[in-house]
């Protein structure tokens, strides 16, 4: 086990390198530099600053310090733009939003799909069956930036329950459909990989054993089909993880949160390239970090898997 | 005797008739296979219709593109509404252009980016997987890692990142996308090269001493084609989805050309102005092409998986 950990921890970190190196020379290979201004700036004004920001020294070593000041000080540098923010305050700012409807949406999306899954399985081929398959199948092709407008056309402009848009410090009813807007997709792939896995499990022989020694329906179910059948799910949880964070941008924009996401565009369009760079890298952290947790714990549970 | 030579006569002819029924191959049995599951079936019909009508449709329309209806500026809710009279068949944008041809234009470079994509998954994926796969050993966990560390890398933020430092066109998206597409390709050719390489029609071209390449490219990858066809199919809509993702953000194709996804984004953000058919048309010929891919590459599973026999 503790092999295992460290061998994942060995992949992550030179993956993280890589992240951050690729981001960098990608910002490096951008026409323009910070100091390029319409008016423009005396030659000697320009090699201060750029001695000031480590500008003038060769890539790979402002490369180095780039990495240095996030490991050590967490320091993602100042923001192109802006000349009084950094990149850490509009990070500041923008990740608590974010991330408090991020983690009820991941919560809404595991607690309901898997809810909804073992209902579908357990009542095989009744209603509440094609109805988990219906909306599994249905949200496969309706990805949150088209359901987001769906939302707003049904709660907003149609029914005037919730606000569509605003977050508002995060008070009622403000997070609602952004949590459903980015939740709903997983969901519904949890409930169908929750489902499948739950019929295969039920029609194995360790459970025709449990019944047939005249356990109650209620404890074959829980104490012995949910624990097994929820592996596939568990692998399930890093890639849905990743599609959120990448959802989350579109929620954002969208329902303009004041989130990461909006963050990130508005820094794409106004060609903030530290503050891209930056959002990147912290999105790409907890991508990697989460992977490696999910990874540990699948292999934690599963004495099976030995990768 | 007469009657006995009558015998062996029709005897020798039904034994010539029998010679002559057509053995069928595994692809004619795939075939036949994928043409009976009629939701495979019917959707290879519902894109094929969307492909003709992306040719066919520009012989219809009224108004380019491009073009700017002055007369509906300013009263697009009422005056922009979809209508034959007009030529404007599914009404204008928010600026008066004319959504009939920006739709036919948009699900062009919405399917191109989904089967470029997909292409070079296809091309680069499979020699990159077979490659790996059949070498084994150092060779197969060096090129494995690296697809493992690429894949863990959050790509939107990079292809974005890429978009903005080298310019929005199109042929950067299909760059931007095809570095990315190939990755899950090769992880899946990779495994099966591991269990193709050590069969019996393998080992025999390897006592003739065929070189190693000859063996991938002639032996391994036709192999493969059922696999690859499978997720070639899957993987068009993921591009597509991508590539709309990006455009919605604004952060994709630029204009004047247009995608699924800047047609929804432009839909999506006036529907408080009772312009829904904006959103409507382009978000029809998404879901019925996604629909379309998905429930064909279910049948493809359904008719190539060697499991099913």
């Amino acid at each position: 086990m503790i092999n295992f950990v460290i061998r994942r921890i060995g992949i992550a970190i030179p993956t993280l390198l890589i992240l951050i190196a690729i981001s960098f020379f990608l910002m490096h290979a951008a026409p323009g530099g910070p100091f390029n201004s319409e008016r423009g700036v005396p030659p000697e004004v320009l090699a201060n600053l750029n001695a000031k920001y480590g500008l003038d020294k060769p890539l790979i070593v402002q490369l180095w310090n780039y990495i240095w000041d996030i490991v050590t000080k967490f320091d993602f540098g100042p923001s192109m733009i802006f000349k009084t923010r950094t990149v850490n305050d509009i990070i500041a700012q923008g990740f608590p939003v974010t991330f408090t409807y991020g983690i009820w949406s991941f919560l809404v999306a595991v607690v309901v799909g898997v809810s909804l899954g073992v209902a579908a399985a357990v009542n095989h081929n009744s209603w509440l069956d094609y109805l988990a398959v219906g909306v599994s199948i249905g949200a496969q092709v309706l990805p949150n930036f088209v359901l987001a407008p769906i939302l707003v056309l049904v709660f907003t402009l149609g029914l005037h329950w919730l606000p569509g848009g605003g977050w508002n410090g995060g008070q009622w009813p403000y997070p609602v459909m952004p949590v459903i807007a980015l939740s709903t997709s997983f969901m519904a792939s949890i409930a169908r990989i929750t489902r499948s896995s739950m019929l295969e499990v039920l029609h194995s022989n360790f459970i025709r054993t449990a019944r047939a020694k005249g356990l109650p329906a209620n404890t074959v179910i829980w104490k012995h089909a949910f624990k097994p059948s929820l592996l596939p799910v568990i692998s399930y949880l890093a890639p849905a993880f990743v599609g959120m964070i990448t959802g989350s941008v579109v929620v954002d924009v969208y329902f303009s949160t004041g989130g990461m996401g909006q963050m990130f565009v508005n820094s794409a369009t106004s060609r903030d390239y530290s503050t891209m760079m930056g959002i990147t890298i912290l999105y790409g952290v907890l991508t990697i970090v989460f992977n490696m947790l999910a990874d540990i714990l699948y292999a934690w549970i599963d004495p099976k898997i030995r990768l | 005797m007469a009657i006995a030579d009558q015998k062996m006569q029709d005897f020798s002819e039904r034994l010539t008739t029998v010679n002559e029924i057509k053995g069928r191959s595994l692809w004619q049995d795939a075939f036949r296979r994928f043409f009976k599951n009629k939701a495979a079936f019917a959707s290879l019909i519902v894109l094929a219709a969307v492909v003709l009508f992306t040719f066919i449709g520009p012989y219809f329309a009224v108004w380019s593109n491009e073009e700017i209806d002055w007369s509906v500026l300013g009263q697009v809710p009422t005056k922009g509404i979809p209508s034959f009279e007009t030529g404007h068949f599914f009404g204008t944008d928010d600026l008066g252009r004319d959504l009939y041809s920006r739709v036919i234009q948009g699900t062009q470079v919405s399917l191109l980016v989904g089967i470029i994509g997909a292409g070079i998954a296809v091309l680069v994926g499979t020699f990159y997987g077979a490659v790996a796969g059949y070498f084994g050993g150092r060779v197969d966990s060096a090129m494995m890692r690296t697809v493992d560390i690429l894949l863990a890398i959050p790509y939107m933020f990079i292809l974005i990142l890429l978009l903005m430092v080298f310019g929005r066109s199109v042929l950067m998206l299909f760059v931007g996308i095809g570095l990315v597409s190939w990755l899950g390709m090769a992880r899946i050719v990779r495994g099966q090269t591991l269990s193709i390489k050590n069969k019996e029609f393998v080992e025999a071209a390897l006592v003739t001493g065929v070189h190693p390449f000859t063996i991938i490219f002639r032996h391994i990858v036709p192999n493969l084609l059922g696999v690859v066809a499978v997720y070639a199919t899957l993987l068009v809509p993921e591009m597509i989805l991508t590539e709309s993702f990006i455009s919605f953000l604004g952060l994709g194709v630029q204009e004047p050309n247009t995608s699924w996804g800047a047609l929804i984004s432009q839909g999506a953000s006036t529907i408080q102005y009772g312009t829904l058919w904006q959103l409507a048309f382009p978000l029809f010929f998404f879901v019925i092409s996604l629909f379309s891919f998905y429930f064909i590459g279910d049948g493809l599973r359904d008719a190539l998986d060697p499991k099913d026999r």
